[in-house]
């Protein structure tokens, strides 16, 4: 896991070359657990850079809160997207669902002018809108009675992804 | 996690985790009423009636104001301005507006237990937004933001409420909260406006000394002497009232430490409260305002997440 963040991290300082324009956004909750590492690990790659790094929950822009509510996390971007290049950090990408209230709430913060994805692991054909990752750090092959769950040494003991 | 009740009729039925669940789901929209868009589209399949049958500015601003940044579809009921001027019964007109598809009512009413009411017969979520003498839950709920966001905690804390007790619904519903969420509260005014057993009833400390009381405490709550509700003479006069239980800046400068003023509107000046305090550095009557539209989203929110259980 720790190889894929680092690849994460090199593919992002590739793809966006004035990082002074570009800003990681981490979604809420598990999302952030990969977002801190992606950003420290930039940071040890270019040591006096000051990242633009924002978390954003999307609990209020989810179309499903008459079916099951969900309990809200906290927002976090102590700066304006105003013509930035965005990048959406998540833990897994499924159907789709997530990031596309995630797009809802993060365009109501401004105009970003661009938005791309990054997420550890892309669960390939799956997906219910069409949405696909910009960076990926592994894709896999399931189907929808699989959970993936993607484990984090800072809350769940122990970093790993496991099938249940 | 959700709400434990369907309704929210009062802080009377509701545990310390469903306060503290609406406290910090309010804080969360606290933090989306700064983002240039101040909106969210979590309620836009609910459709909410505010319905008044007794005079409001605050409240029902603050609820359709709440209900909108939920993009709720909100209807507004004003009873001086229906067809209950013509006779139609409270059930009646509530049936009425639900055949509409309304999935909540937001609903103000001088009966004591007229939501309780409602609750009873209708199959819509109710919110209460104050009943003649009895609670007035979501005012409790933002009161309690707000002193939890001016002083970092809410257990342990000292509340003084300063006034007219006896026909105060933000008194019974702030004392029931304060109480379950471990703060200590002491309720201050003339005699004739306290009801005599309450000391028993609900364990707070009773004097008629508003000196006493705000050297005692981290909190005053002020509240609006209630003449529509009073038939018969409590107090000599105003001015009387203003001389022994008003709130003036020079019984604070006497104190020498911190105190946070609140008051839940409409003030009358001069009497409970002077202007100089009203508007003073202690006072955070404005800040209570602008958290309710917060605390209201997340009771509205909380309880919509439940609203298709019957």
């Amino acid at each position: 896991m720790a190889l894929s963040i680092q690849r994460l991290a090199h593919q992002m300082l590739e793809n966006n070359k004035d990082m002074a324009n570009t800003v990681i956004i981490g979604l809420q909750p598990r999302g952030i657990f990969l977002s801190d590492r992606i950003v420290a690990a930039l940071k040890e790659i270019i040591p006096n850079h000051p990242f633009h790094y924002g978390k954003l929950d999307i609990t209020f822009y989810r179309d499903d809160v008459r079916k099951t509510l969900h309990i809200a996390n906290e927002t976090d971007i102590p700066f304006s997207i105003e013509g930035k290049s965005v990048i959406l950090v998540d833990d897994v990408l499924y159907t789709g669902r997530t990031i596309r209230a995630a797009l809802d709430a993060l365009l109501d913060f401004g105009r970003p002018s661009k938005v791309s994805l990054c997420v550890l692991i892309d669960r390939r054909f799956s997906r219910e809108l069409p949405i696909q990752p910009d960076y990926a750090g592994k894709a896999i092959d399931t189907i929808f009675t699989d959970k993936v769950k993607v484990n984090w040494k800072e809350k769940d003991e122990k970093d790993e992804v496991v099938l249940v | 996690m959700k709400l434990s009740t369907k309704h929210l009729l009062g802080i009377k039925d509701l545990n310390a985790a469903d306060i503290q669940l609406i406290l910090s789901t309010a804080g969360q929209f606290k933090e989306v009423l700064q983002r240039p868009v101040k909106k969210v589209p979590s309620l836009r399949d609910v459709t909410i009636v505010n319905l008044f049958y007794e005079n409001s500015t605050r409240t029902r601003m603050s609820f359709e104001l709440a209900e909108r940044r939920l993009s709720a579809d909100v209807l507004n009921f004003t009873a001086s301005s229906s067809s209950a001027a013509k006779g139609e019964t409270l059930l009646d007109t509530v049936n009425n507006i639900l055949s509409m598809k309304v999935d909540l009512v937001v609903m103000r009413h001088s009966a004591s237990g007229a939501p309780h009411f409602l609750a009873k017969h209708i199959p819509a979520a109710i919110v209460n937004a104050g009943d003649g003498i009895n609670e007035h839950p979501t005012q409790a709920l933002l009161d309690a933001f707000s002193m939890q966001e001016k002083t970092g905690r809410i257990e342990g804390l000292k509340v003084a409420i300063i006034g007219d007790i006896m026909h105060s619904r933000v008194a019974l519903s702030n004392m029931y909260l304060l109480k379950k969420m471990g703060a200590e509260i002491m309720v201050v005014g003339p005699p004739t406006l306290i009801p005599k057993y309450l000391e028993e009833a609900l364990g707070v400390r009773v004097t008629y000394n508003v000196q006493e009381a705000l050297q005692w405490c981290d909190v005053a709550n002020v509240l609006r002497i209630q003449l529509e509700r009073q038939n018969q003479p409590l107090f000599s006069s105003l001015r009387e009232y203003n001389l022994a239980y008003g709130i003036k800046q020079k019984m604070l400068d006497k104190l020498n430490k911190e105190i946070v003023i609140m008051h839940p509107g409409p003030i009358n000046r001069g009497v409970e409260l002077d202007s100089d305090v009203a508007d003073g550095p202690h006072s955070i009557i404005l800040n209570q305002v602008e958290n309710g539209v917060a605390v209201r989203m997340a009771a509205l929110y909380l309880l919509a997440g439940r609203s298709d259980e019957n």
